[in-house]
């Protein structure tokens, strides 16, 4: 019975497609983690399996300049992304829990604005606007400029998650006496919680990734680890790039991984 | 189910929508506003804004009026070009992740539940992964004395260097790499909810395979495929990295230019917010098509 329904699916060719697809997806990336391991130091000559780059990461001349970078990185990103996490949990209770409103359509559509814009015009916007307000270029602006463009990204699987969950669970709550903060803390979070993590790591990797928005609000002085990257890459590819680009793009996989199970760890006791 | 409005949090409902409201109100739409106002200022030398209203920064798009600008206005192609070059180089990516991505999302959608999973996910990672860091991948990759030249010198397939890097074909090569996951999820997301009885009725009913895919399967997930081709196209028109990294000065798209406007003392914010706000124009026009085929199609999925 299968077997002819699996041979009316089958095309021939997109098979090797979607092989070319992951080839094209993730050749560039394997290759360069590949070079970050080579002993020698130009960057075309295969000189043997080593480390050197990545002690050159953490030791070398340019270590503090990346160690800034990387300090600014993960201290916006955890900062951006709890924010963005608590007013995108805040949104969709709104959103999901009460009822029919004016305005709900246009709150979606405001919550997704930073998704439909294209990058560079929000950066180009954001830039205007912080300089038109007399707010100085640094480490501040960064912070909310990606508290802003991080809400979506942590709205999305916080709003799906929710709209999974029955109201009776909160309506039981109210209904034994618990107030609405405990009838939230107690019984409607702890059930949204797989959904709040994978918002909260999404948000933080777009973050620590984000290189167009920061590039503009950032000013002199302050870079975070992709303008860093970005800066260095600009006087040609040397190897250090390559193994400290291979720890941020290992660092991303890890996450997204994380917010992935999160996710999951959600949909299993559903059904 | 029929008292929605009486939900437990209905009473906060105001107070819960305020932060997005005047977070993304505050940094994201009126800021928009205010680049509004600024494509029509003076512009400053070393950057900034004189608050002189004026038509120059649009007029310094479409019109060249000589060195000193006592001349009779022509049109001026260069940044028509370089706006022109961004629409047809999207488009192009846009072409190839179609081409690419069906397939794959289709290949996906046709796999038992298990390998799906991890499919999708495989498809998914890249997506998450730091786009400076995929396009410097890409750079490092074709590079004259890249690791593709010479693999294909050391085979003998070509006796001299492929030169790829500062070329329109560059370019295209990192966008198409760059968006090509956000074209093969919302097709597959559409792929998912097709029903493959329709391609078993269409057999039994003696259509040729390629008659089914063109006639039955694609038309049924033409929504995902819209919604594809506009998340390829939307960060394609606007990139900056890639044209930036992979394609040099003398393959500007918008986004470069938008850029050096903003960089350095050469910057005239004015035109740069001008610039932004023509891209911003065409992007609002493919969401109002799009929005609008919505409405017309997608009640009935509903």
């Amino acid at each position: 019975m299968t077997g002819k329904s699996q041979d009316i699916r089958h095309y021939s060719g997109f098979l090797p497609i979607s092989l070319i697809c992951l080839v094209l997806l993730y050749g560039p990336l394997i290759i360069v983690m590949i070079y970050s391991f080579n002993d020698s130091p130009s960057i075309t000559v295969w000189g043997g399996f080593s480390l050197r780059w990545y002690d050159e990461v953490f030791h070398g001349l340019e270590a503090p300049k990346f160690k800034k970078a990387a300090f600014n990185s993960f201290t916006i990103a955890i900062m951006a992304a709890s924010t963005s996490t608590v007013i995108a949990v805040c949104t969709a209770l709104a959103m999901l829990r009460c009822g029919n409103f004016r305005g709900k359509a246009v709150t979606f559509g405001l919550v997704s604005l930073p998704l439909m814009v294209p990058e560079i015009v929000t950066a180009v916007a954001t830039l205007i606007f912080f300089s038109t307000i007399g707010f100085k270029a640094g480490y501040a602006t960064i912070l909310v400029a990606h508290i802003a463009f991080c809400i979506p990204f942590a709205y999305l699987p916080i709003a799906a998650r929710l709209q999974g969950i029955e109201s009776f669970y909160e309506e039981a709550a109210v209904d034994l006496y618990a107030s609405r903060l405990q009838a939230f803390f107690q019984i409607l979070m702890p059930l949204m919680l797989p959904g709040i993590i994978s918002g909260f790591l999404l948000a933080f990797v777009i973050s620590l990734d984000d290189f167009i928005i920061t590039n503009f609000v950032k000013g002199a002085g302050v870079e975070t680890l992709p303008t860093a990257i970005f800066g260095a890459v600009k006087q040609g590819i040397k190897p250090n790039i390559m193994a400290i680009s291979t720890l941020l793009l290992m660092l991303s996989v890890i996450f997204v991984t994380l917010s992935y199970l999160a996710g999951k760890m959600g949909s299993r006791d559903k059904g | 189910m029929t008292g929605t409005s009486t939900g437990v949090f209905s009473g906060l409902r105001n107070w819960l929508l305020l932060p997005s409201w005047l977070v993304i109100g505050v940094l994201v739409l009126s800021p928009v506003f205010i680049m509004l106002v600024y494509s029509f200022l003076t512009k400053e030398f070393r950057g900034g804004v004189i608050w002189d209203f004026t038509l120059a920064a649009y007029d310094q798009f479409f019109l060249d009026r000589g060195l000193f600008g006592d001349e009779p206005p022509k049109m001026e192609w260069t940044y028509i070009n370089i706006f022109w070059r961004s629409i047809w180089q999207a488009l192009l990516a846009t072409l190839l992740c179609l081409l690419i991505g069906f397939p794959t999302a289709y290949f996906i959608a046709t796999r038992p539940p298990s390998a799906r999973t991890v499919w999708l996910f495989m498809v998914t990672v890249p997506y998450w992964v730091n786009l400076l860091i995929r396009t410097v991948s890409m750079k490092f990759l074709i590079r004259d004395n890249g690791p593709v030249n010479e693999w294909l010198l050391a085979t003998g397939m070509i006796s001299e260097p492929i030169h790829l890097i500062n070329t329109p074909i560059a370019v295209q090569l990192g966008l198409f790499y760059s968006y090509l996951p956000f074209m093969v999820l919302p097709v597959y997301a559409a792929m998912e909810r097709y029903s493959f009885s329709l391609s078993e009725a269409a057999a039994d009913l003696y259509a040729s395979k390629w008659f089914t895919l063109w006639h039955i399967v694609i038309p049924s997930v033409r929504p995902g495929i819209i919604a594809g081709c506009i998340l390829v196209f939307i960060p394609s028109m606007g990139a900056f990295l890639a044209p930036d990294l992979l394609g040099g000065a003398r393959n500007f798209m918008i986004g470069s230019l938008i850029e050096e406007q903003f960089k350095g003392t050469a910057g005239n914010w004015p035109f740069g917010a001008a610039a932004s706000m023509i891209l911003l124009s065409a992007v609002l026009l493919v969401l109002l098509y799009y929005t609008h085929y919505q409405s017309k199609t997608g009640i009935a999925k509903n």
